[in-house]
């Protein structure tokens, strides 16, 4: 359950729309069941009234849209920014991605974010409605005829369970109150994998990114992939595969795409919100995250504007990439 | 009509692949059901359905179609089609047996796709009844029953016995495999539980959906509505949709160099994507908002026009679940049909 | 009967101002290192980028090994530095993906280093044919 209502935000958007702050609003608009949730553009107080949602569904990490969206809007957009969302803000702000002029941020309070794969792995298919309130959902199924209990902190997604912030670093005004930086278990999985034999991880690996049936979403959804042409969509780069033809091919892609954001990758967790086939791509970003972090210091991207990430960086006395292997092998 | 008892079935399963390779939904370790060739060991999946759907089987994600290695002035054309052998598809769900229907339309029409014709006739569907189909499920919009699946050979599957019944001459000559493990029976408790779905059908909460105001002959009309802006504005583009879909058909040929000859290859291709039917002059469409409005007026528009009003979506709900941003049919076919219809 | 013995194929990246013209050097000095390394001539370590390190292997390479000018030598000042950091983390994402370490390396060599060419090259080969064929990293289309 969200500390922050519906209302609250329905207010705050109507009122901004009202003064002529901002032109439009993008939030989340109401779908066929209580759970599916699409972005939207609100123009109009009627608009907001009838379809506008703030649930334990709205994952969806708004900055990207802010690229594509606000080239033909006259005024401002109104946009409501969960603590994740705005590191994302931040780091496409350093890229020169958006005009901030045109961008009213709000940043909005967030205690984590329902899986619903989760939820219908505890209660099955057929939900016909979820009820969030407290910090339990009341999940109504057209096969059971109480609604069923479930704890919210059972369901919550990995990205949520790992929250690495609840502080919002940017916005224009804050809605609730502010959080603090968690000092989170997120590279837990990471060590675990690390810890394996490489033969482990090689079956680890391969058993997941088997899976992969190359929709691209992940890329899609992922804040900071806004090549305006992908290497993988070149017909002229040899690489155009347009599908996962063998082992090798997933491998480069989820690859080459990982290693494409490091250093720019917020840990935002999308790219595994989307896999419709629950690849844990997010292991292989913060991978580069941890790896960076302990070879050249801690770096949070999007922490601040105009930051310098590590690979566009140097010092003359970095790591050698052989010494990775024997500083990893010394300290285990 | 013949059965079995549930706890019996790894055994029917041994005697089908003593034959011919089988392919059941199993579980894998993120808990999601994914078509599998059966060993010993396997379980048949209880999940509704599969993430991906079994057009792979005919249709699958990437194909070779043929070879060429070069030798000086030479081009040696190699055929990489090797001899089918017979298998079956277990467990299918009454929605997927009907996109073979939309698929064969497309590719058993003169001229026939040899590629996906052979697999066809190699292939046996062993559809199954969905005794709890989910809130995503819309199959009956399109005149599917889900209690009545077609298929070579039809199963129920109860919470001890599964039935049996022989729909084509492919399914007779399995199930008369099968004759030592099933026995005789009668239809009752089959048609207890086809009543029971009926009446779960009833409560669904997209039983009303549907397609009046779509169909051939309206392209004038929807293409031009209004309404795709505000449908596609929140679409990224990825293919998830089209890639989950049991009936998406459009392919790209591809050449993949391999360093010492060419391999040609066909592999699925996404009207979402940007590269989306990219000709010598460029692409015929440029923005999100016509890719997206592609892909359903082709499902609701263009392919029943083409094909006496079949519609080539079939209502399995994956879609619904697997859209990054939950923009799916159903709301495209709520917004535009009810406004048509009007 | 006549063994197979396994050959990897190596592929060398080399900076045009210090690496190539240390294999030049060591071929000069009529040093010996195996015909199974293939060398690349890059303008600096720092034009190899990740996706050539993939393809290589892609294409049947055994092993890639990226040879650039010493730290602090580089030709356009800072070029190898970047290639530093980005190999630390290219090559310990690949053994995050359970692909043998030994089958990837950075190595510095001077102009001047023939010697040091020759010994490296000797080595890597001897170390990536211990290990055998790349299996993990092999797209086997082709390799028909």
């Amino acid at each position: 359950m969200q500390t922050i209502t519906r209302d609250q935000l329905l207010d705050k958007a109507v009122s901004l729309l009202a003064d002529g702050t901002v032109t439009a609003v993008l939030g989340w608009s109401k779908g066929e069941f209580d759970y599916d949730v699409t972005p939207a553009v609100f123009k109009t107080e009627a608009e907001l009234k009838e379809n506008f949602v703030w649930n334990d569904f709205c994952g969806a990490n708004f900055s990207k849209y802010l690229v594509a969206k606000m080239d033909r809007l006259e005024g401002k957009m109104l946009v409501f920014l969960k603590p994740c969302d705005t590191y994302s803000f931040n780091q496409l702000l350093t890229e020169h991605r958006f005009d901030r002029e045109k961008v009213y941020a709000v940043g909005i309070p967030c205690e984590g974010m329902v899986d619903i794969a989760k939820v219908k792995a505890i209660c099955g298919e057929g939900i016909s409605s979820v009820d969030c309130g407290g910090d339990k959902l009341l999940v109504t199924t057209l096969y059971e005829e109480q609604p069923v209990e479930v704890a919210t902190a059972e369901v919550l997604a990995e990205r949520c369970v790992n929250c690495k912030s609840k502080k919002h670093v940017a916005y224009d005004e804050l809605l609730g109150e502010e959080g603090e930086v968690i000092d989170s278990n997120r590279f837990d999985e990471v060590e675990k994998l690390e810890a394996m034999t490489p033969d482990e991880r090689f079956a680890f690996w391969q058993n997941e990114l088997s899976r992969c049936i190359r929709c691209n979403a992940c890329r899609d959804a992922c804040p900071a992939c806004t090549c305006e042409k992908c290497v993988f969509d070149n017909p002229n780069s040899g690489v155009e595969n347009k599908a996962p033809a063998n082992s090798f091919e997933e491998k480069m892609f989820h690859i080459i795409r990982a290693y494409h954001v490091a250093g720019r990758c917020t840990d935002c967790g999308e790219c595994s919100r989307v896999c419709p086939q629950n690849i844990p791509l997010h292991l292989l970003n913060r991978k580069f995250i941890k790896d960076m972090n302990e070879f050249y210091g801690e770096y949070q991207a999007g922490a601040e504007v105009g930051s310098r990430a590590p690979l566009v960086d140097y010092t003359t006395e970095d790591l050698e990439p052989g010494e990775v292997f024997d500083r990893r092998d010394t300290n285990a | 009509m013949r059965k079995c008892s549930l706890d019996s079935i790894n055994s029917v399963f041994a005697e089908i692949s003593k034959a011919a390779s089988l392919y059941l939904p199993v579980d894998g370790t993120d808990g999601a059901a994914t078509y599998t060739k059966w060993e010993e060991g396997l379980t048949w999946s209880n999940a509704l359905n599969t993430v991906k759907s079994p057009k792979d089987f005919f249709f699958p994600q990437t194909e070779d179609l043929m070879e060429f290695k070069t030798s000086g002035k030479n081009i040696e054309v190699i055929d990489t089609r090797s001899e089918m052998e017979d298998f079956v598809v277990f467990g299918v769900r009454a929605c997927d047996v009907k996109s073979f229907e939309v698929l064969d339309r497309v590719f058993i029409k003169e001229p026939v796709d040899s590629y996906y014709a052979s697999k066809r006739q190699h292939g046996t569907i062993v559809a199954v009844a969905c005794g709890r189909p989910a809130e995503t499920c819309f199959c009956q919009t399109f005149g599917i029953n889900p209690a009545e699946p077609a298929g070579d050979v039809s199963i129920w599957k109860t919470e001890t016995e599964v039935f049996f019944r022989a729909n084509t001459e492919k399914g007779e000559a399995l199930m008369s495999k099968l004759s030592g493990l099933t026995e005789e029976c009668g239809e009752e408790t089959v048609n207890a539980q086809k009543e029971k779905i009926a009446a779960i059908m009833n409560k669904l909460p997209l039983k009303d959906l549907t397609t009046d105001g779509f169909g051939g002959g309206k392209t004038k009309e929807l293409f031009d509505a209004p309404e795709w802006d505000e449908l596609s504005q929140a679409c990224l583009g990825c293919g998830t949709c089209t890639f989950v879909c049991p009936t998406c058909q459009c392919y790209d040929i591809k050449d993949f160099n391999t360093g010492n000859g060419v391999i040609r290859y066909r592999c699925w291709d996404s009207c979402m994507y940007s590269e989306f039917t990219k000709m010598a002059h460029g692409n015929n469409r440029l923005t999100q908002k016509e890719r997206f409005r592609q892909r359903f007026m082709h499902k609701l528009v263009y392919y029943p026009e083409n094909n006496d009003g079949l519609f080539s979506c079939v209502g399995c709900g994956r879609c619904l679940s697997k859209c990054p941003i939950s923009m799916n049919i159903v709301k495209v076919m709520k917004k535009i049909g009810g406004k048509a219809s009007e | 009967m006549q063994v197979n013995e396994f050959k990897p194929l190596i592929v060398a990246f080399c900076c045009n101002w210090c690496s190539y013209a240390g294999a030049d050097l060591a071929g000069n000095n009529r040093l010996n290192y195996p015909a199974d390394v293939k060398i690349i001539r890059v303008p600096c370590s720092c034009r190899v980028n990740p996706m050539f390190i993939l393809r290589a292997f892609q294409r049947g390479a055994d092993g890639v090994i990226l040879c650039g000018c010493h730290p602090g030598d580089c030709h356009y000042t800072s070029g190898n530095y970047y290639t530093r950091r980005r190999m630390a983390a290219l090559f310990s994402m690949l053994d995050f993906l359970g692909i043998e370490k030994e089958r990837t390396r950075v190595e510095w060599v001077s102009a001047a280093e023939g010697a040091k060419f020759a010994a490296t090259m000797n080595d890597f080969v001897e170390k990536v044919t211990a290990l055998g064929p790349n299996k993990r990293l092999e797209d086997l289309r082709c390799k028909r």
